[in-house]
């Protein structure tokens, strides 16, 4: 059977990501351009108004890279949700347009089983239980029985989002977690702050609420603010991770997303899987932050086991959940 | 420890048998160190997590829950030793009975789910693992993830798992038993039970509670 090529298209946030996969599981190119905001978080509005400005250079970029023309390619994957509006608009009408202009199926993916997908491959990961962990989401899932369930997730803020949050107040660079990591290197002592797992489930705002609230006090260093709530917030998700463990059994914790990068989350993870003979893999930087090549390789399993998104059912939707979605390759 | 069995290896807790506590049986929980924690959090979690359970378990016997007599806790070791209840699991005898008297049973495990709600108290991990089919009645037990509060919400999803229970692990009486046991639920808990019992049918209904066959 001839290799196929697919160009994948993310844009569920800040990040701009046109990746190329084919279907002997090469990865060609991986072209990421972030919109950096002026001022504060993310504005969905100005965010999209970027990704429209760059996404044909940054596809040009992504072909000659490959080495093809658009010609090569075969069929085109977009991350249909979930995301910011806005954003995930406008990575949807360059897809629909190339899709048409080029005359090849369209795949729509879920953003968060790419997340999961491009773990298995680039770490060589059968069947794990992920932590996804960004600026946006937080979530402990595992395959059973024809889709990717959640085991515990936040009930509010994202872990990221936490730390970004919290960087923006002490005036550290964005995004938050590697500034937030540097600082808590130099940090000795635990101050107490909200500690707050629900089940299975985490909850971040009060942590970022109570962190903040420590900066503006004054009476303890930056240094072990940051120590303090890196403890915290990761030792929570260590707890979660843990059971969910116990229950499923499973043999391999993925850890991914941008958060995945810190290297004391990294350590908790590693002791954890330790602890239940499980084998702890980390996605690389560049595999684990918002990327193209995730949606362009998920596009490619997915077309692989006969899914297309015909124009008409190509609408985004912000609220994509993970365990809404069919996995037919994990059957 | 000496002359104790462990019995079960939970995420959690350890806990252990032991034949001759001061003369009684008993049953040891022990919240192990997570090496993965700072040390301080994590005494400060095994600490408040050990006198948390020990007083929702106190706190359902108050309410005419039967659970296990509580003999002593260490909060700085993490432990609760408590009265070892005899008996088996809800979960492994209900094939065993006779449809009366899994009638009754249920029933009974329904008003006493119904007066835990009603005094405030959610169990968290509400199976048919978690009762204990003493000579003297059903006790409840691990209230582990047990919280103090009132909420719909975490009553439907005390109900919710009991009822995916019934539905996976005993697939052959589900209807019968869930019937009994709302029965049991509406006179235990009184007029809000119909609005728990009404959420845990949203909640099923929900993505993240979709069934594992």
């Amino acid at each position: 059977m001839d290799v196929l090529t697919c160009l994948g298209i993310e844009s569920t946030a800040d990040n701009l990501g046109i990746g190329i996969a084919t279907s002997d599981g090469r990865i060609l190119a991986n072209e990421i351009t972030t919109h950096v905001p002026e001022e504060g978080g993310i504005h969905p509005r100005e965010a999209a108004r970027h990704h429209a400005d760059v996404v044909g250079d940054t596809i040009s970029r992504a072909l000659a890279i490959a080495g093809i023309t658009s010609k090569d390619l075969d069929f085109i994957a977009f991350a249909q949700g979930p995301g910011l509006g806005p954003c995930l608009r406008t990575g949807a009408t360059a897809a629909r347009a190339l899709s048409a202009y080029l005359k090849v199926p369209l795949v729509g993916v879920n953003h968060c089983v790419s997340h999961i997908e491009i773990g298995r491959q680039t770490e060589g990961a059968v069947d794990p239980l992920t932590l996804y962990v960004s600026g946006g989401n937080t979530m402990v899932t595992g395959y059973e029985a024809g889709r990717y369930r959640v085991f515990g997730e936040t009930l509010d803020i994202a872990l990221g989002n936490c730390l970004d949050v919290f960087a923006r107040a002490a005036e550290l660079p964005y995004p938050g977690g590697p500034a937030v990591e540097q600082h808590a290197l130099k940090g000795e002592t635990l101050i107490p702050l909200p500690y707050v797992v629900k089940g299975m489930d985490l909850s971040y705002s009060g942590l970022m609420t109570a962190a903040t609230q420590e900066l503006m006090k004054g009476s303890h260093s930056l240094e072990d603010i940051c120590f303090s709530l890196q403890e915290v917030a990761y030792a929570m998700l260590g707890e979660v991770t843990e059971r969910a463990l116990a229950h499923t059994g499973k043999g391999e914790v993925l850890l991914t997303g941008g958060v995945g990068a810190n290297k004391r989350l990294r350590s908790m993870i590693g002791l954890i899987a330790e602890e239940h003979g499980a084998e702890a893999k980390f996605v690389p930087i560049k595999y684990a932050t918002d990327n193209g090549a995730m949606i362009a390789w998920t596009g490619v399993v997915a077309y692989m086991h006969g899914v297309r998104t015909p124009i008409a059912e190509s609408f985004i939707d912000s609220k994509w959940r993970v365990d809404q979605v069919e996995v037919p390759w994990r059957g | 420890m000496e002359g104790m069995t462990l019995i079960a290896k939970g995420a959690e807790a350890d806990l252990w048998f032991d034949p001759d506590w001061n003369g009684v049986r008993a049953l040891i929980k022990r919240r192990g160190e997570k090496r993965y924690r700072h040390p301080d959090l994590d005494r400060e979690i095994r600490r408040l997590r050990t006198l948390h359970e020990a007083s929702m378990i106190h706190r359902a016997k108050e309410a005419g829950v039967p659970t296990p007599v509580i003999y002593q806790v260490d909060p700085e070791d993490a432990t609760i030793v408590m009265e070892y209840v005899g008996g088996e699991k809800v979960r492994d005898i209900v094939d065993d009975l006779s449809g009366e008297m899994r009638y009754e049973l249920f029933k009974l495990i329904g008003l006493l789910a119904g007066r835990l709600h009603g005094v405030g108290i959610v169990h968290g991990d509400l199976t048919t693992s978690n009762i204990i089919n003493s000579p003297e009645g059903p006790v409840f037990v691990d209230f582990g993830l047990g919280e103090a509060s009132n909420e719909t919400e975490k009553r439907g999803v005390d109900l919710n798992l009991m009822h995916r229970m019934l539905t996976s692990t005993h697939f052959r009486h589900t209807e019968e038993l869930f019937s009994a046991f709302r029965e049991g639920y509406v006179e235990g808990l009184g007029e809000e039970a119909e609005q728990a019992l009404g959420r845990m049918e949203e909640i099923s209904r929900r993505g993240r509670y979709v069934e594992r066959e």
